[in-house]
This record gives C-alpha cells, sequence and structure tokens, in this order.
C-alpha cells in the first residue's frame, strides 16, 4: 500500500469503528432492559401528547415558501457570523463586499414581499 | 467602530481589474434593477418593456465585450481578478455569443411568452443571470470558479424550464433537468476534487504548468478526474451516451426558452470543455482525445437517426442540437488551433440557426406552446411565404447546405479533422450530415409540397409575426446568409479566439 493510500486508512478505521459504536450500544440495551411491551409503547411519540392522524400527512403547501426563505437567510448567516469575528483584519474590503452581499439578498425579499409571498392569505 | 475599521490592514485582497468584469457586472445589475423595478412599480409595466430593457443590457455588454476585444489585442490575454478569470480572445468571443443569444432570445420570448400567458419580469431576469454564469464559465481560469458559473447557469435554466405554470410538461422538463442536472454536477465537482488531488490545485494555469513540468508516475486519480469532468461536461454539451434528458427538456420547456437553452448553455459548456481540455488538460491529450472521440461519434450518429423517427418539431430539433453537439466536438477532438476555432465558429453559427428555428416553432405552433407536431408546417409555404422561406433558410444552414454558415460550420470541423489525421471521424461525420440532412428536407417537405387535403382538412392555426420576432428572424436569416457567402470576418475572430492561458500576477 502506497504512502498516499495509508493516508486515507483512517477513513475504513472510522467507519468500522461507527458501525461498531452502534452495535455495541444497541446490544448492552437489548441486553440489560427489561422486556415488556404494550400496545401504548408502540404508538409514535410526539412530544407526549397523543397522536393526529397519520404519519404521511400533507403539510400545507403554503409553508413551502416560508422554509425557502428561512433557508435563504440561514445560509446568509452561516457566511456573516465567520465574517464578523475578522472584520477588522477584511477592513474596508469586507465590509463592502458583504455590504453588497445583503443588499442582494435584501433584493430578493423585497421581490418577495411585493409579489405577496409574506402574506398569509 | 471607524477607528477599529481603520486598523492596519493584513488581509491581501486581491486586485480586482473592474474594466474586465463589466460585462458580468452589466448583466447582473440589469437583471437585479429589472427585477427591482418591476416588483416595485405599482401598475404593471407596458408590454414588452422588459424584453426590451434585456434588449438594451445585452447591447451595452455587446457594446463593452467590443472594448475587451480591442483591450485584449493590444495588450494581449491576461488574467485577472488573482488568476480566478482569465481576460483573453476566447472570453469576449464567448461574452459575443452570449449577448447574441439573450437579444434573440429575448426578441422571441416577448410576444411568444405572453402568447402562451407568461407575463413578468422572471423570464428575463433568468435570462440573464444564466447569460452572467454563460460568461463566468467562459472566462474561467479556475476550476471551481468554473463550476461556480455553470451552477448560476444551470439553476437559472431550470427555473426557466419551468417557467410555464399552466403546463405540466413544462414542470416536468424542470424537473427532470434539476435532477439530471444535479447529478452531473456532482460529477464534476467529484472530478474536480480529483484533479486537484492529482496535481495539487484547481487553478487551470497552475495545473497545465504542473502537468507540463511533472510526469505522474501514478495517474489513475488523474484520469479519472478527468472522466468525471468529461461526464459533467458532456451532459451539459448533452453529448451521447448523457443526452437523454435533452428531448424532454427541449420539448417541456417554454419554445423561446428551449432556444436559449440550445444555443447559449450549450455553448457555454464548449467553452469550458474548450479551455480546461485544449489548454489545462493539454498534456493529457492522448488519454482525453479517443473519449472525445467516441462522444463525437456516438452523439452524431445517435442525435441524427433519432431526430429523423421523431413526429415532433421540437423532439426532432432536440435531437439534431445532440447532433450538432457531436460536430462541436469534432472541433474538440482535434486539439489543435485549427479545430478550437472551427468549433468556436460552429458554436456562434449555430446560435443563430437554432434562435431562429425554434422562434419559427413557437410562432407556428399552437399558442398553449403544447404540441408542435410536424403537421401543423404542412402547407406553411402557401400561408405565410417568407416564413416558410425563412425556416427553410435555418433548416439548410443545419443541414449544412452552401450558401449558408451551417456549410462552413461543418466545413471547418471536418477540415480539421482532417488536418489531424483523424480520417474516421470525418468520414463519418459526412455520413451522419446525410443523414441528418433527411430530417431538416422533411420539414422544408411538409412545408412546400404537402398542402392539407381537401376543404376538409383542417388548417394550421393562423400564423401571425410580430414586429419583434420578426426583427430577430431578420438578424438571424442575415447573419446566416452573409456568413454563408463570406465566412471571412468571422472565421478571422474566431482564429483570434483560441484559448491561452496566463499565469496571474
Amino acid at each position: 500500500m502506497s504512502q498516499f493510500l495509508r493516508g486515507y486508512l483512517l477513513v475504513p478505521i472510522f467507519i468500522l469503528a461507527a458501525v461498531a459504536l452502534v452495535a455495541v450500544l444497541l446490544g448492552i440495551g437489548s441486553l440489560l432492559r427489561p422486556r415488556k411491551p404494550n400496545p401504548q409503547k408502540a404508538i409514535p411519540y410526539e412530544s407526549g401528547v397523543d397522536p393526529v392522524g397519520d404519519g404521511w400527512s400533507q403539510s400545507q403547501v403554503r409553508y413551502y415558501v416560508f422554509a425557502l426563505l428561512f433557508v435563504i437567510f440561514d445560509v446568509e448567516a452561516v457566511f456573516i457570523f465567520p465574517w464578523a469575528t475578522q472584520l477588522e483584519l477584511y477592513g474596508t474590503f469586507g465590509l463592502m463586499e458583504m455590504f453588497v452581499f445583503i443588499v442582494i439578498l435584501a433584493l430578493g425579499l423585497l421581490y418577495a414581499w411585493r409579489k405577496g409571498v409574506l402574506r398569509w392569505a | 467602530m471607524l477607528h477599529v475599521l481603520a486598523q492596519v490592514d493584513t488581509f491581501n485582497t486581491p486586485a480586482i481589474q473592474w474594466y474586465a468584469v463589466v460585462p458580468e457586472l452589466l448583466l447582473v445589475g440589469g437583471a437585479l434593477v429589472l427585477m427591482v423595478v418591476a416588483a416595485l412599480s405599482p401598475k404593471p409595466l407596458p408590454a414588452g418593456t422588459y424584453a426590451w430593457a434585456t434588449v438594451v443590457i445585452a447591447a451595452a455588454t455587446l457594446v463593452d465585450a467590443a472594448f475587451l476585444w480591442s483591450d485584449v489585442q493590444d495588450s494581449g490575454p491576461k488574467s485577472i481578478i488573482a488568476g480566478a478569470l482569465g481576460l483573453d480572445g476566447f472570453a469576449v468571443f464567448f461574452m459575443v455569443l452570449t449577448c447574441v443569444a439573450l437579444i434573440l432570445g429575448s426578441l422571441f420570448a416577448d410576444s411568444q411568452l405572453r402568447r402562451s400567458g407568461i407575463d413578468g419580469c422572471e423570464p428575463y431576469v433568468l435570462m440573464l443571470l444564466a447569460g452572467t454564469g454563460a460568461i463566468v464559465m467562459a472566462s474561467a481560469n479556475d476550476l471551481i470558479v468554473l463550476f461556480l458559473g455553470l451552477e448560476t447557469l444551470s439553476i437559472a435554466l431550470y427555473v426557466l424550464a419551468a417557467s410555464d405554470l399552466r403546463r405540466r410538461e413544462s414542470q416536468e422538463a424542470s424537473i427532470k433537468y434539476f435532477v439530471l442536472g444535479g447529478m452531473s454536477s456532482a460529477f464534476l465537482l467529484y472530478g474536480i476534487a480529483l484533479v486537484y488531488g492529482a496535481t495539487g490545485s484547481t487553478n487551470l494555469t497552475t495545473i497545465q504548468q504542473f502537468l507540463a513540468d511533472n510526469v505522474l508516475l501514478e495517474n489513475g486519480l488523474m484520469l479519472a478526474g478527468l472522466a468525471l469532468l468529461l461526464v459533467g461536461l458532456g451532459f451539459k454539451v448533452a453529448a451521447v451516451p448523457f443526452h437523454t434528458w435533452v428531448p424532454d427538456v427541449y420539448q417541456g420547456s417554454p419554445t423561446p426558452i428551449t432556444g436559449f437553452m440550445a444555443s447559449a448553455a450549450k455553448a457555454a459548456a464548449f467553452a469550458a470543455l474548450l479551455r480546461a481540455f485544449y489548454v489545462g488538460f493539454a498534456a493529457y491529450q492522448h488519454d482525453w482525445k479517443p473519449v472525445i472521440w467516441v462522444l463525437a461519434v456516438l452523439s452524431m450518429l445517435v442525435g441524427s437517426v433519432l431526430a429523423i423517427i421523431q413526429t415532433d418539431v421540437k423532439r426532432m430539433l432536440a435531437y439534431s442540437s445532440v447532433s450538432h453537439a457531436g460536430f462541436i466536438l469534432v472541433g474538440v477532438e482535434a486539439a489543435s488551433a485549427q479545430g478550437t476555432a472551427a468549433a468556436l465558429f460552429y458554436a456562434l453559427a449555430y446560435t443563430f440557426m437554432v434562435l431562429g428555428s425554434f422562434a419559427i416553432v413557437a410562432l407556428v405552433g399552437p399558442a398553449s406552446d403544447g404540441t408542435h407536431d410536424i403537421s401543423t408546417f404542412r402547407g406553411l409555404s402557401s400561408r405565410r411565404p417568407v416564413l416558410a422561406l425563412t425556416f427553410t433558410v435555418f433548416l439548410l444552414a443545419q443541414a449544412g447546405v452552401p450558401l449558408t454558415s451551417g456549410f462552413f460550420a461543418k466545413f471547418y470541423v471536418i477540415s480539421a479533422a482532417v488536418d489531424t489525421k483523424s480520417y474516421a471521424l470525418a468520414v463519418i461525420a459526412m455520413v451522419s450530415a446525410v443523414i441528418a440532412a433527411f430530417l431538416y428536407l422533411r420539414l422544408i417537405v411538409a412545408m412546400y409540397l404537402s398542402e392539407p387535403e381537401g376543404e376538409a382538412a383542417p388548417r394550421g392555426p393562423k400564423v401571425s409575426v410580430p414586429a419583434a420576432a420578426a426583427l430577430g428572424l431578420a438578424l438571424a436569416v442575415a447573419f446566416t446568409v452573409i456568413v454563408g457567402i463570406d465566412p471571412s470576418a468571422v472565421i478571422d475572430f474566431a482564429h483570434d479566439a483560441v484559448p491561452v492561458l496566463v499565469a496571474g500576477p
């Protein structure tokens, strides 16, 4: 095995370790736990409330737009946080760059707002 | 706050040559302004505003491209923004091609989209953004930037394909394009990763230098990377066997959008292919040329043969675009300056032909843009003689008949193949040109020779040609015929546009 490939040996070791860890934990659990089946336990857990409807119920398509907007601004945050920690280093250039980025995203929000996407009707 | 910002600047920002990115800025800025103005205006803007705004933005970009061209001719090609983009004749050539596709595309889209009930600025904004992606792809000097351009182009096209909200086929086309396109992007990205693993850089200039100076003892990683890159780009140029999405997507998308897809998107993918393989991976020519050979042969033959058996005109043109991709690949396979110039010439000539063809298909077809059966073209010559003649010019050009730009396009790629001693490829190209000619003649026969039988036979819908579309068609026909008579200006342009890689400062 070449030196190069040996560097990747860690990957299969990690895969094996992950599988082994799950197997050991579940195995110990099934060995130790008491076994008292009852129908109440088979109900899906929904924060302690009795489940309503079935698991495949459709969610409102209206949520989709909000989900989309959320993802966009979530990703924006992913970019802004690391940038904010290094703002002093980047100086005016970095400030302008982020300004351009935020303005373009804001224009997208403006567009969504004018298109009536944010209205719940 | 300010005194914090005024601290000593230790982060080395790349020098940005703003004049060189003006085309991209114009297109993106134009798209944003168009979108905001459309969203903020209290009343709907007069019909055609968006299309003409797009034409103006693209024309301004075209003018700027002319300035960049003279700059490149005067001071030579250069690499800009820390080696991320290259500014050479090649990049400017594809700026021109993209702007042409944008201008013609929006002229054709204008009335046609309104006719099939698609209103609003969105198609034009997305076309401008797709154009930006295409330009970034063509000027990318770095594989990551290339990927960035490809995604900008592709994501805009996925949405454009679905822009006909009332037709299911349009949604279907979009989802197919999106899923398969996402797959191909993943292949491309994995290829980039493997090439990086083999050469230690994603910058094409560095890769070219590295491969010229070093011989890789274990080149499995490099070859796997090249193969994956070819799969990703082969999908985008729609080469067989990565062509299966083409008929469905081209048929389902709104027809003017299809024309834009077949011209700008295909050309941008060829730009990326040429810059990365012909220049960047020049040292591996002997490994990738046979692959391109196979792709070219399969694309030409399969595209031509499958086009003949279609009954829907859009599917026909979709398969014929696969076969045209094969012809351009013949020029790529030559891996010579002559072959590259031939491929560029072909891409530019094809842009005019295919946009014009799809525009006429849209005009003749029903308002709903649903089916475009070949029978709708029956007797078009007696109903609209000029339109039939225009379509005939485009079809003959695609068939490669002399006195059209298509003839020289095919002539140059085949002679490039002969000059590099790929005789078999040249012969196969000529044979498949003959097969494909049958398809175009079939459409011409339908227009001129087959009248709808008797009074009872339904005549096609009344065809009206709006002014914007007529202007676009006139431009496309003029180019096709004038270049068909005297190609010297365009082939010189293509010869001066052969890609070069310049190391960054």
